[in-house]
């Protein structure tokens, strides 16, 4: 187990690092560079102060030098200064990742109490009305454009109702925990409602595949409960599949929570990403791209990890 | 031998699998009827006497009339002809985009099921890793690359049709997985076939083995895996386009229609409704097709 879990630190580790090497390439084909942006706000800079000041950052080096300079600086515990906040970019971003985890856990958290008992209730009773139903919905869910479903819910519950705030966070200074969850209630509805239909289609064939065991058929000749058999004997080893492509999802899960950010104003990791690219901010749409990799990565270690606790079978030599 | 019992081909058994799925059938017809409204843009125009282009500022916002069907938008431009023009965009992107990833997907998994080893082993975590990566903030990176620094000539960059090209392959980029997949385990599955080690034993190279004797066999799930895609695939263009980043104005798209909605919504609310739901319908029929066709195509499938 500790074998299997060190090999697998070591090829996240490999991947984040062809990932940091990959995107700070892209960073360089970006319009502009830190000197264009200079320049832009001083006419006074001539070309001869713009080259001098491109050999003096090392900008007119070669790529793999200065992703190593990045690298070595990054590794230190230095990882630059935010253009658009000009403060270090650990400082911009921690509050920002703590709203994005917010909003991805209480979306996973909602998205899996609605799809567990859905998708099993389907699977008991396969091509029955309800589960027809289910499986209408949940194409439903995995079709919708994730921004118009969000428009949507803003043109329902704040422009016709008027009962919830159209975007952004509690107002300024501190507000109270229902204030603030206000805020949270129509970004999280949107990201359940685009994750919940593909949760629920997992959990459904998942279900359907270990209803068809021996060993379920076995446990209803001996007379085990409808229910018994449900909870009980299928689900647990339903699970296991369910878990994995969670963990899967989570990548898509942070596509989602980018656009429900931009769409709701909501000051998380997706919006800062989005607005740090279209504004050059160079340091802080690399770090935060890198993190948003490693979000990922680590989760799916995690489902590795709860894969060999649900299943005793895999032992990892 | 008694008379043969009156014999149906395979296609004849999958038209008749699939006719029994209703619901695929209904989004066959949906699609058929979207595309053919938005291939019929032009006349439509010009059976209304408008174009898509022309702006009104007097007329901004018009209710649904004789001349404007649904209205105008917030610069007097006809919103039905702007949908439909958007729509032939959409799709065009989504049919393009999703057989370029059908192409590298095919040809990913063909070689990795077929050789096995090692080659498998390095392109199918490839894939994975491609599919557990938070993928959006990335393709945002890539719409917003400087097609100058990557050295393309001149003339292309200022081509008019650029964002159409860029977003096609963007989304191939990263499209091509699921096919990939699929693919893969089918031509793994076939390899140990007798016809195909017959061939092996033939003397057949393994271009000739892929080309003639196993792509073939792998219409189906290349069929199934490319409806499918085709769906994620349109909602990928919709969502780079909303962003800013994909289709630019002021050629149309489904999802760039959408990109001012957002400040329109108190004012216009019809505005952000039009695009969405044909977005929405699209890709949901494209699911139900995927759908109906794997039960159709699957020779497993089961009665249901």
């Amino acid at each position: 187990m500790a074998r299997f879990l060190l090999h697998r630190l070591w090829q996240s580790l490999l991947v984040l690092a062809v990932m940091s090497f990959v995107i700070y390439g892209l960073m360089g084909l970006m319009p502009g560079d830190p000197i264009d942006l200079m320049i832009s706000s001083n006419p006074n800079v001539t070309s001869e102060d713009a080259a001098r000041l491109r050999s003096l950052y090392g900008l007119d080096k070669p790529i793999v030098e200065r992703y190593g300079n990045w690298l070595q600086a990054a590794l230190s515990g230095d990882l630059g200064y935010s253009r658009a906040y000009a403060r270090p970019v650990p400082e911009v971003l921690a509050p920002a990742l703590v709203n994005t985890l917010w909003l991805l856990g209480s979306t996973l958290v909602l998205s899996i109490l609605i799809a567990l008992p859905v998708g099993i209730l389907a699977a008991a009773r396969p091509y029955s009305r309800l589960d027809y139903t289910v499986n209408l919905l949940a194409f439903a869910g995995i079709s919708v454009p994730v921004f118009w479903l969000g428009l949507l819910l803003i043109m329902v519950f704040a422009v016709m109702l008027g009962v919830l705030p159209a975007g952004g966070t509690g107002a300024i200074g501190d507000a109270g925990w229902w204030e603030r969850l206000r805020y949270l209630i129509l970004p999280v509805a949107t990201l359940t409602l685009a994750s919940v239909g593909g949760h629920t289609r997992y959990v459904r064939s998942a279900m359907i595949e270990v209803l068809r065991q021996d060993y379920i058929r076995m446990a209803r000749a001996k007379g085990v409960g409808r229910n018994r058999v449900l909870f009980r004997h299928a689900l647990r080893n339903a699970l296991i599949p369910v878990v994995t492509v969670l963990a899967l999802d989570f990548g898509f899960l942070f596509s989602g929570a980018l656009v429900t950010e931009t769409i709701f104003a909501y000051p998380g990791m997706g919006k800062m990403i989005f607005d740090a690219i279209m504004g050059n901010d160079f340091n802080l749409a690399l770090v935060a791209l890198l993190f948003a990799t490693l979000l990922t990565l680590a989760g799916n270690l995690l489902a590795d990890l709860a894969y060999a606790w649900l299943d005793p079978r895999i032992s990892y030599r | 031998m008694t008379a043969p019992l009156p014999g149906r081909s395979p296609l004849a058994l999958a038209m008749a699998r699939f006719r029994r799925h209703r619901l695929a059938a209904a989004s066959l017809a949906l699609l058929v009827l979207l595309a053919l409204f938005a291939a019929a843009a032009p006349m439509i125009a010009w059976v209304l006497g408008v174009d898509g282009e022309t702006v009104d500022l007097m007329g901004r916002f018009a209710g649904p009339s004789a001349a404007h069907p649904l209205g105008t938008d917030e610069l007097g431009r006809d919103v039905l002809v702007r949908l439909l023009y958007g729509g032939r965009v959409s799709l065009l992107v989504g049919i393009t985009a999703a057989l370029a990833s059908a192409v590298i997907g095919t040809f990913i998994g063909l070689l990795a099921g077929y050789f096995g080893g090692r080659l498998d082993a390095l392109l199918m975590r490839l894939t994975d890793g491609i599919i557990a990566l938070p993928l959006l903030p990335l393709l945002i990176v890539l719409a917003a690359l400087d097609l100058g620094k990557l050295g393309l000539p001149e003339w292309l960059e200022a081509s008019e049709q650029i964002s159409l090209y860029r977003i096609v392959a963007i989304v191939a980029v990263v499209g091509w997985t699921t096919v990939a997949r699929l693919v893969r385990g089918a031509a793994l599955g076939l390899r140990e076939r007798d016809f195909v080690q017959a061939a092996i034993a033939q003397g057949a190279g393994p271009m000739r083995i892929m080309g003639i004797h196993i792509l073939p066999n792998l219409a189906s799930p290349i069929i199934v895996a490319t409806t499918l895609s085709a769906g994620n695939v349109i909602l990928l263009e919709s969502v780079l386009s909303f962003l800013g980043l994909g289709i630019q104005p002021p050629m149309p798209s489904w999802g760039n229609l959408l990109t001012n909605a957002q400040e329109l919504i108190w004012s216009a609310p019809a505005l952000a409704f039009y695009p969405g739901i044909l977005i929405f319908l699209t890709v949901i029929a494209l699911n139900f097709l995927g759908d109906g066709l794997q039960d159709a195509l699957d020779p497993k499938a089961t009665a249901r």
